[in-house]
């Protein structure tokens, strides 16, 4: 035994720590799943955290309506097979209350609302830490997160004032009404997380790999054709063999054109491809600092 | 190569306008580790800012607030990775009122690199950053004189600089330091052999990363294991199983093998350990593991496991080097909760001994205020007991954070010597 630990070892060994301070420090923490392969990936780590036993956390989804009819499918397979308790808060429910309206214009969606869905989906379900597979090489607000991240009443993030972190000694204390976000795999590049599929044969939704559905081409985007978007005059229609990079919903995930069909594929394309992963979704282009924007109002 | 590929952590520390952001910028951009997509949304801002050639220091922008003002906030991770290795770096800020930030970049650090402009020398915050590198135990140093370029690549303009530094660094617990002279804005010498320079025989910025042995910083010997919780099962599938859930700080552990259990003293054996594909037979830090025991004893998070010949040591009252983090001012009397490893116990500061004058390094005696950003040497009271280890041999058991009880915040640090 040469008592070394490669890589993906080390990483995976940090983020089972993390889930396991998560369960220690908090009284009712739950997995934000959204169907995407990161929080996969935390869903896994979660279960070989606390194995032989269950995972002791529920997935909390936020709905938007808009899914891809895959990404739901794949999400109720999977906690079936898990045994983990299911709980969804729906975009919907908050258009209902009118505590969220609905975005009206050309590029209309749902991705803002979600952060005050998310918030009252926490607040009655009544949990206090919410873990996450948001990493920090995805986007330059997220470069600065912390593992335990402090949330204030209102779901805000205040990135000029986070307390430090140090160590592995992660400080989880709030007030009532407070909670965390808990990032486990903060330290994982795109390409780790898809070695990490690769190595532990993780079972994803298929629209990650290769396939062809119809497709909505509007500038230097694909998206996928649904119900749900607005057309614009411009929009090409295209039947088109495409596979999808991250997943949000049907609104805002961009398709790449790919051939890949296999984990390895995906793998052998990252190494090859020089674009951004989320180079292609709407919901980080609205401006320079979106993603920092929507964070400090509560989004993950 | 994947399967023996490891990990490298390292931190970054420069004064403002040394040149860290484009020396980050220019190893990411070198080692094609920058999407294309990003690569053009840079060059588009650099000539709309009226340069020519690409701002490299671009690629590390942060916070709106911090490209407002043109600084750099909060620590930021960033990565690469090359065939030899991944790397992880926490980009710190150099500005004085920062320290706190330095201090958690360095908490996780291998290697700190350490930015010298070589038109000034070694300047004050240079001191500065080494003198925290070393008190958070970096074994690696690496000070990279930069903007050669504009010293036109003088020999003895590097080497004026390496005396200066050696003369000061000569008091600093640090085992290597290495002397590498640069032009991060054009490249030389950091993914590439510079051509200006052909006086400096020594290896590049990424060579130097990627050789840099981090093997022996992993303590094999001090088996510590400190319990993050329990897990407790009686099903159909798995009758009566207890095991304790938690990473191997330090040293390895072999089923059969004999422990004890602090506080208590319990001595009992493992009787399995549960890894990440299923029992092992041995493990080794830092591993994340779940022990079963022999025998049934009533041990909870912030338990510690030892073995009985080597066991660290219990106190109730220490010593230790604080770095205050909080904006406020500490106040004398004032209780806090200490985590120590996944241990908490009340504690209070019982007194000061000396406060660091940041600018001259000296001990000040006479100084009884603790204000954000200070080092100091402090006596702490604790209400119960903790089992320790120094610092400098065991970073997990030689670590604390004191939290206050109200504002619930980390107001401090602590290394214990």
């Amino acid at each position: 035994m040469s008592y070394r630990l490669n890589y993906l070892e080390e990483l995976e060994a940090e983020a089972v720590f993390v889930l396991r301070e998560a369960f220690a420090q908090f009284e009712h923490p739950c997995i934000l799943f959204s169907g995407g392969k990161d929080s996969i990936v935390v869903t896994h780590l979660a279960a070989k955290a606390f194995a032989p036993g269950p995972i002791p956390f529920s997935l909390l989804h936020i709905d938007t309506g808009h899914n891809f009819p895959e990404t739901m499918q794949f999400r109720d397979e999977l906690a079936a097979r898990l045994n983990v308790r299911l709980v969804v808060g729906k975009v919907e429910d908050s258009i209902q209350r009118q505590t969220v309206q609905e975005e009206s214009g050309p590029n209309a969606n749902r991705n803002r609302a979600q952060s005050i869905t998310l918030l009252e989906s926490m607040e009655s379900f009544r949990f206090d830490a919410a873990i996450g597979g948001g990493r920090r090489d995805e986007e330059k607000a997220r470069a600065k997160e912390r593992f335990f991240s402090h949330r204030d009443a209102f779901g805000q993030w205040d990135p000029k004032n986070q307390g430090p972190e140090i160590w592995h000694l992660f400080n989880g204390r709030k007030n009532e009404g407070e909670q965390f976000r808990v990032f486990p795999i903060s330290n994982w590049t795109e390409l780790d997380v898809w070695e990490y599929i690769q190595k532990e044969n993780i079972s994803l939704p298929s629209l990650y790999f290769s396939h062809q559905r119809p497709c909505v081409k509007r500038k230097d985007t694909i998206l996928a054709q649904s119900s749900f978007l607005v057309p614009h005059d411009t929009d090409e229609l295209r039947d088109l063999h495409v596979r999808f990079r991250t997943i949000g919903d049907m609104t805002i995930s961009g398709a790449m054109i790919s051939s890949s069909t296999t984990v390895s594929e995906i793998i052998a394309e990252l190494k090859e491809m020089n674009q951004s992963e989320r180079g292609n979704r709407a919901d980080d282009f609205r401006s320079e600092s979106s993603m920092e924007d929507r964070k400090k109002e509560g989004y993950f | 190569m994947t399967e023996t590929k490891d990990i490298i952590r390292f931190t970054t520390a420069g004064s403002v306008d040394d040149g860290k952001s484009t020396l980050i910028g220019r190893l990411l951009y070198d080692c094609h580790q920058i999407p294309q997509d990003q690569i053009d949304l840079v060059r588009r801002i650099s000539e709309r800012k009226g340069s020519s050639e690409i701002d490299l220091s671009l690629f590390t922008d942060g916070l709106k607030d911090e490209r407002a003002q043109g600084i750099t906030i909060d620590v930021a991770y960033r990565y690469f990775t090359t065939e030899k290795r991944k790397f992880i770096i926490a980009d710190t800020p150099g500005h004085l009122q920062y320290t706190r930030n330095m201090v958690t970049g360095a908490s996780t650090a291998n290697a700190a690199l350490i930015l010298i402009d070589a038109r000034k020398g070694v300047v004050e915050q240079t001191r500065r950053h080494s003198f925290i590198a070393s008190l958070l135990q970096i074994k690696h140093l690496i000070v990279c004189v930069n903007k050669m370029d504009l010293v036109e690549f003088s020999k003895e303009a590097f080497d004026q600089i390496v005396s200066t530094f050696q003369d000061f660094s000569a008091k600093l617990a640090i085992v290597d330091v290495q002397f590498i002279p640069v032009s991060a804005l054009n490249g030389d010498n950091i993914v590439h052999r510079s051509e200006n320079m052909p006086w400096y025989q020594g290896a590049t910025l990424l060579h130097t990363l990627e050789h840099i042995s981090v093997a022996n910083e992993l303590n094999h010997i001090d088996f510590r294991f400190p319990v993050q919780h329990p897990i407790r099962l009686d099903n159909e599938l798995v009758q009566d199983y207890r095991a304790y859930a938690g990473k191997l700080e330090s040293g390895i552990v072999r089923v059969g093998d004999e422990v004890i259990v602090l506080p208590g003293n319990q001595a009992s054996k493992i009787k399995s350990i549960m890894g990440m594909n299923g029992p092992q037979e041995e493990a080794f830090a830092p591993q994340s593991i779940s022990l079963e025991l022999t025998a049934e004893l009533d041990i909870s998070r912030g338990n510690m496991l030892v073995k009985p010949n080597n066991q660290p040591e219990e106190v109730r009252q220490l010593s230790a080097m604080i770095c205050w983090m909080s904006s406020q001012a500490y106040i004398p009397g004032r209780k806090y909760i200490l985590r120590h490893t996944t241990n908490e116990v009340k504690a209070m500061i019982k007194s000061i001994l000396y406060v660091y004058d940041m600018e001259s390094l000296k001990r000040d005696e006479e100084q009884t205020a603790l204000q954000t950003n200070d080092i100091a040497r402090v006596s702490l009271q604790l209400a119960g007991p903790i089992y320790i280890d120094e610092y400098r041999k065991n970073k997990a058991t030689g670590s604390f954070i004191l939290m206050d009880e109200q504002s619930n915040q980390t107001v401090a640090v602590g290394m214990i010597s």
